[in-house]
């Protein structure tokens, strides 16, 4: 929270710069506002921007770096022996010393080197922290006093923000690029690591996926324990499950709702599918779990069949239910954009209403509707939450939709959830799976999105 | 037009023939149907799913309570009798309350049928005890009937989710927990009460103790790092892009990833927290600053896309009349169109947080999936968000955490439909025809 | 249903009554009244067009012809409109019998976004006329040929519609209601989105196939009005002003609105 009351100070402090800059500038030209290049407010911002920009900025740039250092610092604090220790040892040694340090409860006995080390770790970080707080005011203050120097009636104020602004603006923009970098970045970088312990075609073509056993040395890239064709069958058959449910239902009701559906049924119908929309996944995993699972087992039983609790049938209705509104509400989108012109086309040469959707509309619209349900699919392939608590766990290799099948999204969450190694070929086989889920739905994204944008073109 | 001499004869009129045309008709209506049926098939689908939500929810917001006459002994709550409430707060009730048991069933006698007995009761019982003491030193040495939890099981057999029919061996309540319990409710000491309890306390083992305080409150810190994240940067972004941008190679790009962004499935999101937040930048696992971060980066381009559709809509004659008059581009953008497009702007943003209200698979990766039972005072300390809650207690094995799973569903349910109301109360307030 | 179908051209030859008639008929949309209490008689084999300013609703009553106003929300017919003696507004009455004999051709091309085949062919195969690779083939061409515009196309059949001119495109959209073989054709504004050669050749086009189909044409053009119809009829606010033949009303007008659109006061 310390942080926070720093952000406060400094924010006040650069209110403060404002009223200052102001003043001076009026004060400056002998109160003819006229006198000065910019209006007194300019001058104000002035001020203020170069009282808060830099100040917020170091403060950014030391709460980011400031564990690092004092991490460093523990490192080489440390006798020359611990230092010595694998990685992953000195990881869980280091991870004792900071909980120490701020209270915590400690994994091991807590000896006198241990607990110097601790309070030598607590006193770098206080120091670090209460420097940050001198030098980030220290900068506030002087950024400040720089600036309100500056101001002459002839400093060009207004040009000067608006250029910070639009740099502002520009950094801004940014952030959206850089997070597909970082997200390249981190997925390549770990994957890479992955593939160093486990060879990429093993990974690709392998067909047993079985990480919970590779974690003896021995097993590692040997066994193909990390073959992934089971989980790209699996996930390939819940999605292909839940198109076949969200493509007639979702195609049908926009049919229905954007040709047939009178205005007050629209009204009403219209934000229910809405509200199918808006449920949470965690909410439908739950559906599929506790309802539609029981109830697909039920049924099978009763007719002889066996079906698995798990089984990939529950899991594929319910996702298909969640892209049901994805659907319904793109292809309306798309139809509505067919123009009007050639439906009346159609109904002049005396073509009933379904003869015209279907001959006319359908055909028309249909690169945007393909484009949707790529989309659709592309959501399905990367949904989480469903197939985390309705579908399986055991990576089974078959095409039968009552047994249980494991997915790539099912798989990252187990291999990453409470596991606290970061190096194992098991977390990182996480990242690698995460990198093929981003690459396809990158590219099913990239066609469709192209697909929708050249249709949109044409009716334009 | 010398090509226009082929005999106009060999054109024949159309068949307008009876059987033809009710062919077509049977075509057209069955086409209808089954356009109509899909809609309904969704809407039904809308209707079971809310339906066994409330059916089996309903239940978690009240809690059997068991009316215990008992005799708060001064002896064990304040021996010294010195009214000091820190004394009082810590003295042994839950003992009290066993002491009151055994004197009702005195029948009772084996170690294993006493703790049964106990069982009827919740572990967290003798906190009611307390705070009725609490509230009221003055009762200290009399006895008193108070109304105190039963434990999860006797809750779930009075609220009707155990069968009393079934052999005693399949049943989690056994015949002797049923007399005990049907004793008290023949003393009119069985109801059921509103459930504080579920909407003030964190996260338990025990169903009767557990509540969403925590999650709310996590919900609530994760949330409002995502909109102090989000919102600046994302209309910052949307201006620039609609606004200053030239039309060139790299504003297509940062335009190509915003839309590519936000079709990127949500549990990528946490792998990059993960990698980068937590690997590269150490900061605190479980924490909302974190969750927070990962779902700002996650509703981005939900708020641009957003934005830069509102910004849009302003009618470029605005723009110029406000250049006309010599205002700079970005005192227009100021002071005319961001203005006018605020509503758009605002109608996005909270869609986009209703979103990242509802979303689970990225803050697993970031460890928000812990069992956290205190309630966060702070963003880098543990929580856990609703959605995650509801996640954990859909796995407990135990029966009563279903209805509390339904219950945790219902209000987050709540909140979003609030925040969507919101937003379309927003457009339609704003709703401007230019 | 059949009713319509039996009505059969001998019979009115007998009675020697126009094709198309509208008495006392009254459109609104919603609230407001879009055509007032019109009366007005369309000849078999004739060009008949409408002009008037933009608003007077002249399309509004073109649409009323083949009832494609139904498919306008609020849109509301009063009044009589006959085709062959039979009403067309009663119930019972199938529009889509009646728009396979009333055809129409729309202010902007609207080819299907189809090969040009399968524009001309779409109205037959939709009505049974031909169900025959053959059948169809000729009907295509025939259509085309009557559109003046099989020479133009014939070695590209296959090609999408909408990859035409703007002039080519209105051809084959009549083409394409020629080949439903209609006994009207209703033309709203047919070449106000076409440049001045195009247009030439549509009036063209439009003075010959006079032979075959009863035509009304929206104009905004006096001029076309003049050139290719027998009888013309002026709308103004939504009233019929004045109905007449064609030289008649446009050399010795009655009214004193008529006068003043056509010496160009207004309009």
């Amino acid at each position: 929270m310390n942080s926070f009351i720093l952000i406060a100070i400094l924010l006040v402090l650069s209110s403060i710069g404002y009223s200052f800059g102001q003043r001076r500038a009026r004060s400056l030209s002998g109160n003819q506002p006229s006198a000065l290049h910019s209006r007194p407010q300019y001058y104000g911002l002035y001020v203020a921007l170069w009282c808060g920009i830099p100040s917020l900025a170091l403060m950014a740039l030391w709460l980011i770096l400031e564990p690092q250092v004092a991490e460093w610092m523990l490192i080489s604090s440390l006798p020359a022996d611990i230092q010595a220790l694998p990685a992953d040892r000195l990881s869980l040694l280091l991870n004792d010393v900071k909980n120490l340090a701020s209270g915590n409860i400690v994994s091991r006995e807590v000896d006198a080197a241990l607990q110097s080390a601790a309070d030598g770790y607590a006193s770098v970080r206080q120091i670090g922290n209460a420097a940050m707080v001198v030098v980030a005011l220290a900068i506030g203050v002087l950024g400040l006093s720089f600036a309100r120097k500056r101001i002459t009636p002839g400093l060009r104020a207004r040009n000067l923000v608006e250029r910070t602004v639009s740099i502002v603006m520009i950094v801004a923009s940014t952030i959206a690029v850089l997070t597909t970098v970082g997200i390249v970045l981190s997925l390549l970088f770990e994957a890479l690591r992955f593939f160093s312990k486990v060879p990429w075609y093993e990974f690709l073509f392998g067909l047993t996926w079985s990480p919970q056993t590779a974690l003896r040395a021995d097993q590692v890239a040997g066994s193909g324990a990390f073959g992934a064709v089971p989980l790209f069958a699996g996930t390939l058959m819940i999605t292909f499950i839940a198109m076949c449910v969200a493509v007639p239902i979702g195609l049908f009701s926009a049919i229905y709702m954007s040709e047939y559906a009178p205005p007050k049924m629209r009204a009403i119908v219209k934000p229910m599918l809405e509200v199918l929309a808006g449920v949470p996944t965690v909410v439908y995993g739950f559906f599929a779990a506790l309802t539609v699972a029981p109830f697909i087992r039920r049924t099978g039983e009763s007719m002889g069949l066996d079906v698995s609790s798990e089984s990939a049938l529950a899991a594929g209705v319910v996702m298909g239910i969640m892209i049901i509104p994805f659907v319904s509400s793109l292809s309306d989108d798309v139809m509505n954009a067919v123009p009007r012109s050639l439906r009346d086309g159609a109904y002049a040469l005396g073509a009933t209403k379904s003869e015209t959707i279907k001959q006319v509309i359908f055909p028309a619209a249909l690169p945007g509707i393909v484009g949707s349900l790529l989309l659709a699919m592309s959501r399905a392939i990367g949904e989480t939450m469903i197939v985390v608590m309705a579908a399986g766990l055991a990576a089974n290799l078959t095409a039968d939709p009552l047994e249980a099948v494991t997915t790539v999204t099912v798989q990252i969450v187990t291999l990453l959830v409470g596991d606290q190694e970061f190096d194992s070929a098991k977390t990182l086989a996480a990242f690698a799976l995460g990198l093929v889920l981003f690459a396809i739905t990158l590219t099913l994204n990239v066609i469709a999105l192209n697909v929708v944008r050249r249709y949109r073109e044409k009716y334009d | 037009m010398t090509d226009s001499t082929a005999p106009a004869a060999a054109l024949r009129r159309a068949d307008l023939s009876e059987e033809r045309l009710k062919r077509r008709y049977a075509a057209e209506k069955r086409f209808r149907a089954y356009g109509l049926a899909a809609i309904f098939a969704a809407l039904a689908i809308l209707g079971i799913l809310i339906g066994t939500i409330v059916w089996n929810g309903h239940t978690a917001f009240v809690q059997t309570h068991i009316a215990m006459p008992v005799y708060l002994d001064p002896e064990i709550i304040d021996p010294q009798g010195s009214n000091d409430a820190t004394v009082i707060q810590r003295a042994d009730y839950q003992g009290l309350l066993k002491t009151s048991l055994r004197e009702r069933f005195p029948e009772v006698t084996g170690r294993r049928d006493r703790i049964k007995l106990y069982g009827i009761l919740s572990n967290g019982a003798g906190f009611d005890v307390r705070d009725r003491v609490l509230a009221d030193p003055s009762i200290i040495g009399t006895t008193q009937t108070i109304w105190v939890k039963s434990s999860d099981d006797i809750d779930s057999l009075v609220k009707g989710y155990i069968d009393r029919d079934l052999p005693e061996g399949d049943r989690r309540v056994k015949d002797n927990e049923i007399v005990w319990i049907d004793s008290f409710a023949a003393d009119g000491g069985v109801d059921t009460k509103f459930n504080t309890t579920f909407f003030t306390a964190g996260d338990s083992r025990e169903p009767e103790q557990a509540g969403i305080w925590g999650a709310v409150v996590g919900s609530f810190f994760t949330l409002l790092i995502t909109l102090v994240l989000t919102f600046p940067v994302g209309v910052l972004s949307a201006v620039y892009l609609e606004e200053f941008a030239p039309k060139n190679r790299w504003t297509d790009l940062i335009e190509v990833n915003i839309n590519n962004l936000a079709a990127v499935p949500s549990i990528i999101f946490g792998l990059l927290g993960l990698a980068v937040f937590l690997g590269v930048f150490g900061f605190p696992r479980s924490a909302p600053l974190v969750g927070g971060m990962v779902l700002a980066l996650m509703t981005l381009p939900t708020i641009i896309i957003a934005s830069r559709a509102a910004l849009k809509a302003v009618p470029p004659s605005i723009r110029e009349a406000a250049l006309g008059v010599g205002a700079s581009r970005l005192q227009v953008v100021t002071h005319h169109v961001l203005p006018l497009a605020m509503p758009g702007v605002l109608t996005g943003t909270i869609i986009g947080m209703a979103q990242a209200l509802g979303e689970t698979a990225p803050l697993l990766m970031i460890g928000m999936v812990a069992f956290i039972v205190d309630i966060p005072g702070g963003v880098t300390d543990p929580a856990t968000v609703l959605p995650v809650q509801i996640f954990l207690w859909a796995d407990a094995p135990e029966r009563a955490f279903v209805e509390k799973t339904n219950g945790a569903i219902m209000v987050l349910l709540g909140f979003l439909i609030l925040m969507n109301a919101l937003a379309v109360l927003l457009r339609k307030r704003f709703e401007r025809q230019w | 249903m059949d009713a319509v179908a039996e009505a059969e051209a001998p019979q009115r030859a007998l009675r020697n009554s126009p094709k198309m008639t509208a008495r006392q008929v009254d459109v609104y949309y919603g609230e407001t009244k879009a055509l007032k209490n019109i009366d007005l008689d369309i000849e078999e084999n004739q060009v008949t067009s409408l002009i008037g300013p933009s608003g007077c609703g002249k399309s509004t009553f073109l649409r009323c012809l083949n009832r494609m106003n139904d498919v306008i929300d609020g849109c509301r017919v009063e009044g009589d409109i006959t085709l062959d003696d039979v009403d067309i507004y009663r119930s019972g009455l199938d529009v889509v019998q009646l728009r396979a004999r009333v055809g129409m051709v729309f202010q902007k091309p609207n080819p299907f976004p189809k090969s040009i085949y399968d524009n001309i062919a779409y109205g037959p195969r939709l009505h049974g006329i031909a169900e025959a690779k053959s059948d169809l083939d000729d009907i295509v061409e025939i259509s085309l040929t009557k559109a003046g515009l099989w020479k133009e196309v014939k070695d590209r059949l296959q090609a999408p519609g909408t990859g035409l001119s703007g002039g080519q495109q209105q051809r084959l959209c009549i083409a394409r209601a020629i080949a439903v073989n209609p006994e009207v054709i209703l033309m709203d504004e047919p070449c106000s989105a076409l440049d001045p050669i195009a247009t030439a050749r549509i009036e063209e086009l439009i003075d010959e196939l006079r032979q075959n189909f009863t035509i009304v044409i929206v104009t905004h053009s006096m001029q076309q009005a003049a050139r290719v119809s027998q009888k013309t009829a002026f709308f103004h606010l939504g009233d019929l002003v004045e109905v007449s033949e064609t030289e008649q009303l446009f050399t010795n007008p009655r009214d004193q609105r008529t006068q003043g659109y056509i010496t160009g006061r207004f309009g």
